[in-house]
């Protein structure tokens, strides 16, 4: 009983990194058609931020849910500003530039702070079920999934920015015709998508050792939970992390983590072959 | 046909030859052998993403797989010449498994990106895990991040102990690239290699000639595969160690960049470039001021916004405006390659 208990909190929390991790990721990728490959390292830089802060006497929630947001939102802003506006609707130049920023970034963190592991204690103490010990943070981390998903449906859904935002995600030829400029909601929405990749590095921090080279560990993960999800933003997201986490989970318990990922990853690789025109189809959708 | 065997293939080999002559005297031969080995990298992916339109995520899946097919039949055969033939036909048919799977199933190009890129993980995880005494092929311990040292290295075929090394085994990885390279030259003239271009071009119009574009994409996907197998077997010899590194992100990024910067569509482009990026690496690794890999990134970003279409395609059209007579200038740049079936399907 008490076992089961485990499983389900830790297949809850797979599932709920999942959302974070892709998060940022999707929205980029989902309003503006953009794959940023620098996503990893955009994680990796609130990972950073949030220890820094730390370091100098923040609190660690202060540092988490809003320093760590903002400052990587702020590089983010930088970048579109710099690279990636001269490359709208060229979608394999902007994955190759922002490859070329992930290195830059990997580059940059390792000059600033080594090549070494820092890390900081997770803020939440664990607490024991019958014989096993469970992390605290993990349902914190749940819980941030839960409040981000519903936050994102409900500016998406009931605010005007969020009106106008899915209005040049469908038709942004529309949308600049009535007055909104394209490219500052791309703008806007670029600041968003990093803001989130930041918080979910500096939420996810305390769990991991972190290193420069961090954000290869997420990329690929999101990369694929993004593509596999599909047009629309938060089912997509959703489901493909419900999947995916759950399927992780699953291999992860019966044999080893190793083999969780190697799990997750054929899975996605499955899920591909299997739909690929049904998700062409609709991934196209609002271009076309 | 005829005009490539007698007029390109003398001049390109009388071209090779001095270079190949003339490099030593400028390169020590032990880093010269490896950017010989990179230039045969970037030419694999060259090969199918320039002349192909297919955007490889996991070239360095087949590179790794060629060393490690290499240092694996090495151990368990101890001469070299068989494990070579298997380190070149292993990646072709995991590429043309891999291949029939995505092409048949008709992903395109972000889809293609994922599924290889998955799939490098897939096998950078795995080797990486095997550090355990249990996984053994034959006599060869996988050794997960340790990598597998100690195997038989290159020697005369039959002779296992006559070893082909240092300047010897320059002018044989040499003589290799110059006949992948002839090779590669004489298929891309030849009808398939005028329909590979076809469908890079526009897919569905060739499709609707009545070729068969998925058999021709994994085939050709396959010879790019068997190039990068036999670059992998080459540096595993040159290194004298694999690990699984080989088949990490970083690998396949640095391919990917060499084929930007070089310039895709050419032939030359993608050696030029991992060779030339190769060496500067080999220079900025002896100094400790400013990081290697912000470098890298900040040549790929730079080459994307300001160049997408390479350095020696650059260099061809500024020679033709200087000295050229006034030719047709091919219409086909980079970015149609790298972009062109997004547009239309």
């Amino acid at each position: 009983m008490d076992l089961v208990f485990v499983i389900i909190v830790e297949m809850f929390y797979a599932v709920a990194a999942l959302v974070l991790i892709s998060a940022g990721l999707a929205v980029v990728f989902g309003m503006m058609k953009i794959i940023n490959l620098a996503h990893g390292e955009f994680m990796m830089m609130g990972g950073y931020a949030t220890i820094t802060a730390v370091k100098l006497g923040a609190n660690v929630f202060i540092a988490m849910l809003i320093i760590a947001p903002l400052v990587v939102g702020l590089i983010g802003l930088v970048v579109e500003r710099l690279v990636i506006r001269h490359l709208y609707g060229r979608l394999v130049d902007t994955m190759l530039a922002t490859w070329g920023l992930s290195l830059f970034f990997i580059g940059l963190a390792t000059m600033i702070f080594g090549n070494t592991t820092t890390g900081i204690s997770t803020p939440i103490s664990g607490f024991t079920v019958g014989n096993y010990q469970v992390n605290g943070y993990n349902f914190f981390i749940i819980l941030v999934a839960i409040l981000l998903l519903g936050l994102m449906y409900a500016v998406l859904k009931g605010t005007r920015l969020g009106l106008i935002a899915r209005g040049a995600m469908q038709l942004p030829d529309m949308a600049a015709a009535l007055g909104y400029s394209p490219e500052r909601i791309y703008m806007a929405t670029f600041f968003c998508g990093s803001a989130l990749s930041g918080l979910a590095g500096a939420i996810l921090a305390p769990l991991v050792g972190l290193v420069p080279t961090s954000g290869g560990a997420y990329i690929a993960k999101a990369f694929i939970t993004v593509i596999a999800g599909g047009p629309s933003l938060i089912t997509g997201l959703m489901v493909s992390s419900g999947l995916f986490g759950f399927i992780s989970q699953i291999f992860t318990f019966a044999v080893s983590p190793v083999i969780g990922e190697v799990a997750l990853l054929l899975a996605a690789v499955v899920l591909l072959r299997l739909l690929p025109q049904g998700v062409t189809g609709k991934f196209f959708r609002g271009r076309m | 046909m005829a005009s490539f065997w007698a007029k390109e293939a003398p001049a390109t080999l009388l071209v090779a030859a001095l270079l190949i002559w003339v490099m030593p005297m400028m390169i020590g031969t032990y880093t010269l052998t490896v950017l010989v080995i990179y230039g045969m990298l970037g030419f694999s992916l060259g090969l199918i993403w320039g002349f192909g339109g297919i955007l490889c995520f996991g070239q360095a899946a087949f590179f790794g797989l060629g060393a490690y097919t290499y240092a694996i039949a090495a151990i368990n055969i101890g001469d070299s010449t068989l494990p070579m033939l298997m380190a070149v036909l292993v990646p072709a048919v995991f590429a043309a498994l891999l291949g029939a799977m995505m092409f048949y199933g008709r992903l395109t190009d972000v889809y293609l990106g994922v599924i290889t890129l998955v799939v490098t993980l897939i096998l950078f995880k795995f080797i990486n895990s095997t550090a355990g005494p249990d996984y053994v092929v034959g006599k060869a311990r996988l050794g997960g991040f340790n990598g597998i040292p100690g195997f038989q290295t290159l020697n005369v075929p039959g002779r296992p102990d006559d070893y082909i090394l240092g300047d010897p085994f320059y002018y044989f990885c040499a003589v290799l690239l110059l006949i992948v390279y002839l090779l590669v030259s004489w298929l891309l003239k030849s009808s398939f290699g005028r329909m590979a271009i076809g469908i890079r071009e526009n897919e569905t119009r060739v499709a609707l000639m009545g070729y068969d574009v998925r058999a021709r994409k994994t085939v050709l996907f396959s010879i790019g595969a068997a190039i990068a197998g036999l670059a992998g077997a080459l540096f595993a010899n040159w290194g004298e160690i694999v690990t699984p590194n080989l088949f990490s992100l970083g690998q396949s990024a640095e391919i990917i960049i060499w084929c930007i910067v070089g310039g895709l569509g050419t032939r030359v482009g993608p050696i030029v470039g991992a060779a030339g990026l190769g060496y500067l690496k080999f220079l900025l690794g002896q100094q400790s001021m400013v990081d290697n890999t912000l470098l890298t990134g900040i040549i790929l970003v730079l080459f994307v916004l300001f160049l997408p279409k390479g350095l020696v395609p650059a260099v061809v059209s500024l020679w033709r405006i200087s000295f050229g007579q006034r030719r047709r200038i091919h219409k086909h740049g980079a970015r149609r390659i790298r972009s062109g079936s997004m547009g239309n399907g």
